[in-house]
């Protein structure tokens, strides 16, 4: 894609968001009556978004939205500085100036150019401009630390004025936050006391750590006094100091009313046409919404719940049969719904491939390598929150193909290799599950050189024998590199083992296929989406836990002698295959359930190279699940993702499969599997 | 090792403008923070030769960004150049006064910005 269109389509859906947020503050505007009250964050958020358009306009060429929108910035500074009013001509200039913009932005989005005359604007607001000046603020700034000042801008400057000019009392707050949640933290806290007052600066302090966390100095112009102020805000480590000329005393009667501005209505006649067809929704939303379609779809297990066991009870009667239909009826309603807000959610992964062509192209040439990147099924889609989430492994992959996997030109042409490497990129659906495959014909891994590094990092016993699946396998543990030195491509001192943990958190699995000479396949399969998924509801004793369906691959029904032991672990043959065992029975130490005759089931889960098999008492069925995270406690106990509802309102435990199969390839004993352990005899039972 | 630049800009269209720009620059990675909040939680994340700073921002305001780098001893080597408008005088001013090193004014010429770039980010 061109630049220079990318940057326009940018610039047009960021303009119609500015422009209909510009829209809301200028009715607020209006519709405070008294003009002397309107909130300077209002008119500093209209000064900003003007400023915006503006330097924007200018990148992509569009001359004239740029002057008009530079000549309302001008207009506006002079406003939010006092040094204009907000007088019914300025009000007047604004809207007029705004639909110009609106219009002559829908006109090249329509690929008609800027038609618009602006001359009569542009003589309009040259005529309010050169109109009466209002007061602009004088009063001194005594008792305000000159460090504080530095760092204001001219704005927040004037407003600093502007508060000791009408009296307001000035607070400077300090307060503390951990690293990890300092910005909703302070959120929080801004919101707080934008309720009481302004916030002037928000200015961090400059030593941060893990330990000591992040330092805020905030400066707080506000009619409350101290006493009020402390009584609203509950933080903990927060200290309150008055500050300015006024220092301590107690805030005058006379102080303007800081009203707040109604809300503005919308005025009938007007065009509010939205340019693109689409809408942009805070995530936050979409999720929200989710999380009730996920509450709907338990209540319409309960509700099928109730219908069968009506059924079971009393036979066919007038109203189980009724009961029947309106269930069949709301289950195929919300199923849609389901899918649509899903479908809501999806985004196209091409939105990550085209950030990785990119990347491509910068690194090929760093390396010198002639790389040529193709890529297909673009547009798979996947649900938002996991195309974030996607982005980095792929990177990851492709850096280490182009950096580890393909050759220098002179390595390829000697194994008679065209001079140009192939990396490609796909993405497939397959049923509820996208696989996303970086493939590459480069020099494949050596698994004999990874063998050796395998030893030398104590990752490999000497004295046993590993096949191929097992090497494989030692890629993804931390602190293998097969890489001689690091490099400045991929060598960042994160592994594939980052790779492997991110995929698998979102309930993904990694899988190798490599040959030496021929290239290396990396391919990832993920769910399509993490909120509801299909799962397979067992039994073992008489606890029952659900497995997420996307991670079973078959199930089998054995009997107590197929099961043999070898090397202390517990397999059976699956077909050409060895194929370990894991009883979830001991893994969470429940008590033995009633054993039929020595029949068990086996639950196949994970992919080629780590398969697994969790042994079960009974396979009670499939359903639909919403996986809810569960509290502090439970949080880090290993092989559980979550927790679940089933319809008959009883809470079971979904098994985070991905940790059982890497739990169950390690094997590692010591501290950590007694701490585990006994964390997972307080999770058995929930 | 890549440059590896960090672009603070709150409009989305203006902050992948200056990226994109950069990255056209041969050995140049960008990091983009919409605010000064996300500025501050990729400074820990990172080794950034390079910081391109708006100022006028909600919150915390280029100039506060400035003034945090530049007292922060693992931080106060990183050159910084903030990016201002044609009335921001006094702003620009201030910023060069905290340490910035250099300033570009919107809208900038892109050949404009990789020379100041690579001036800056030299040596």
């Amino acid at each position: 894609m061109a630049k220079k269109e990318d940057s326009l389509k940018e610039f047009v859906a960021e303009a119609e968001e500015i422009i209909e947020r510009l829209n809301q503050n200028l009715l607020e505007l209006e519709a405070t009556e008294d003009k002397t009250a309107v909130r300077p964050d209002v008119l500093n958020a209209i000064f900003r978004a003007a400023h915006t358009l503006k330097g924007m306009s200018g990148m992509v060429g569009l001359k004239k939205v740029s002057e008009v929108s530079h000549r309302l910035e001008d207009m506006l500074d002079h406003l939010r500085m006092g040094k204009l009013g907000l007088s019914p001509p300025v009000m007047d200039t604004l809207f007029k100036g705004m639909e110009l913009i609106r219009g002559m932005i829908a006109d090249v989005n329509g690929g008609k150019g800027e038609l618009a005359d602006i001359a009569a604007l542009l003589r309009q607001i040259q005529e309010v401009m050169t109109g009466e000046a209002t007061q602009t603020s004088s009063a001194g700034i005594e008792g305000i630390d000159p460090g504080v000042l530095k760092v204001l801008t001219e704005y927040e400057t004037h407003r600093l004025n502007e508060n000791i000019r009408l009296n307001l009392n000035l607070f400077e707050l300090t307060a503390r936050f951990k690293l990890e949640t300092f910005d909703k933290d302070l959120a929080k806290l801004s919101q707080r006391l934008q309720s009481l007052g302004e916030i002037i600066s928000t200015l961090p302090s400059p030593g941060m750590s893990p330990e000591t966390g992040i330092l805020f100095n905030l400066i707080l112009g506000t009619q409350a006094d101290i006493e009020t102020i402390r009584s609203q805000l509950s933080e903990e480590r927060l200290e309150i100091k008055a500050i300015g000329p006024k220092g301590k005393r107690t805030p005058t009667d006379e102080a303007p009313a800081a009203a707040m501005p109604a809300q503005g209505e919308d005025k009938p006649g007007e065009t509010i046409r939205s340019i693109t067809p689409t809408v942009r929704v805070d995530i936050g939303k979409l999720d929200s919404l989710l999380n009730i379609v996920g509450e709907l779809v338990l209540n319409k297990a309960v509700i099928g719940q109730i219908g069968k066991e009506m059924r079971a009870n009393r036979g066919f009667t007038t109203e189980g049969v009724e009961l029947q239909k309106a269930y069949q009826a709301l289950d195929r309603r919300v199923g849609e719904l389901q899918e649509g807000l899903i479908e809501i959610r999806m985004i196209p992964i091409g939105q990550v491939f085209d950030r990785l062509v990119r990347v491509v192209r910068k690194l090929s040439r760093e390396l010198g390598k002639e790389v040529d990147l193709q890529i297909s099924g673009e547009e798979t889609k996947l649900d938002k929150s996991m195309i974030e989430e996607i982005a980095d492994p792929l990177m990851h992959l492709i850096r280490n193909s182009l950096d580890h996997g393909i050759e220098t030109k002179e390595e390829r042409r000697k194994t008679g290799k065209p001079d140009v490497g192939i990396i490609s990129l796909r993405a497939i659906q397959k049923g509820n599950n996208v696989v996303i495959e970086v493939e590459d014909d480069g020099m494949g891994i050596d698994l004999a050189k990874v063998y050796k590094k395998g030893l030398e990092r104590g990752l490999l016993d000497k004295n046993k024998e590993y096949d191929r699946r097992e090497l494989i396998n030692v890629l993804f543990s931390p602190g293998f590199s097969t890489a001689d030195e690091v490099t400045e491509v991929s060598g960042r001192g994160v592994g594939l083992d980052v790779v492997a943990k991110n995929i698998s958190k979102l309930s993904g699995m990694v899988d190798v296929e490599t040959e030496v000479g021929r290239g290396t396949q990396f391919s990832i399969t993920l769910p399509i989406t993490l909120i509801i998924i299909k799962a397979l509801v067992v039994r073992i004793g008489a606890e029952i836990y659900a497995i997420p369906l996307n991670s079973v691959s078959e199930s089998l029904m054995i009997q107590q002698k197929d099961i043999r032991t070898v090397e202390r672990r517990e397999v059976i043959q699956l077909r050409d295959h060895t194929l370990s065992l894991l009883r979830i029975k001991d893994l969470f130490h429940l008590s033995a359930g009633p054993s039929q005759e020595g029949r068990l089931y086996v639950i196949v889960v994970g992919l080629a190279e780590k398969r697994l098999g969790l042994v079960v008492d009974a396979i009670e069925g499939q359903q639909e699940i919403v996986i809810k995270s569960l509290g502090d406690f439970l949080r880090d106990t290993p092989g559980i993702a979550g927790a679940t509802e089933l319809g008959n309102q009883k809470t079971i435990l979904v098994l985070d499969v991905a940790a059982l199969i890497e739990e169950a390839t390690q094997a590692h004993a010591g501290d950590k599997k007694a701490e585990q352990d006994s964390k997972r005899k307080a999770a058995a039972r929930p | 090792m890549p440059k590896k630049v960090l672009v603070v800009e709150d409009s989305t269209a203006m902050r992948s403008l200056i990226a994109s720009t950069v990255e056209e620059l041969k050995g140049y990675e960008t990091v983009e923070a919409g605010n000064g909040f996300e500025a501050l939680k990729a400074l820990p994340a990172h080794r950034f030769d390079l910081i391109i700073t708006d100022i006028n921002m909600p919150d915390i305001n280029g100039l506060e960004i400035i003034h945090f780098v530049k007292n922060n001893e693992d931080y106060k080597n990183i050159p910084m150049i903030v990016v201002t408008t044609e009335q921001g005088d006094e702003d620009r001013k201030k910023g060069l006064a905290l340490g910035a090193t250099e300033y570009i004014t919107k809208p900038f010429d892109p050949e404009q910005l990789k020379a100041v770039v690579k001036r800056v980010t030299r040596g």
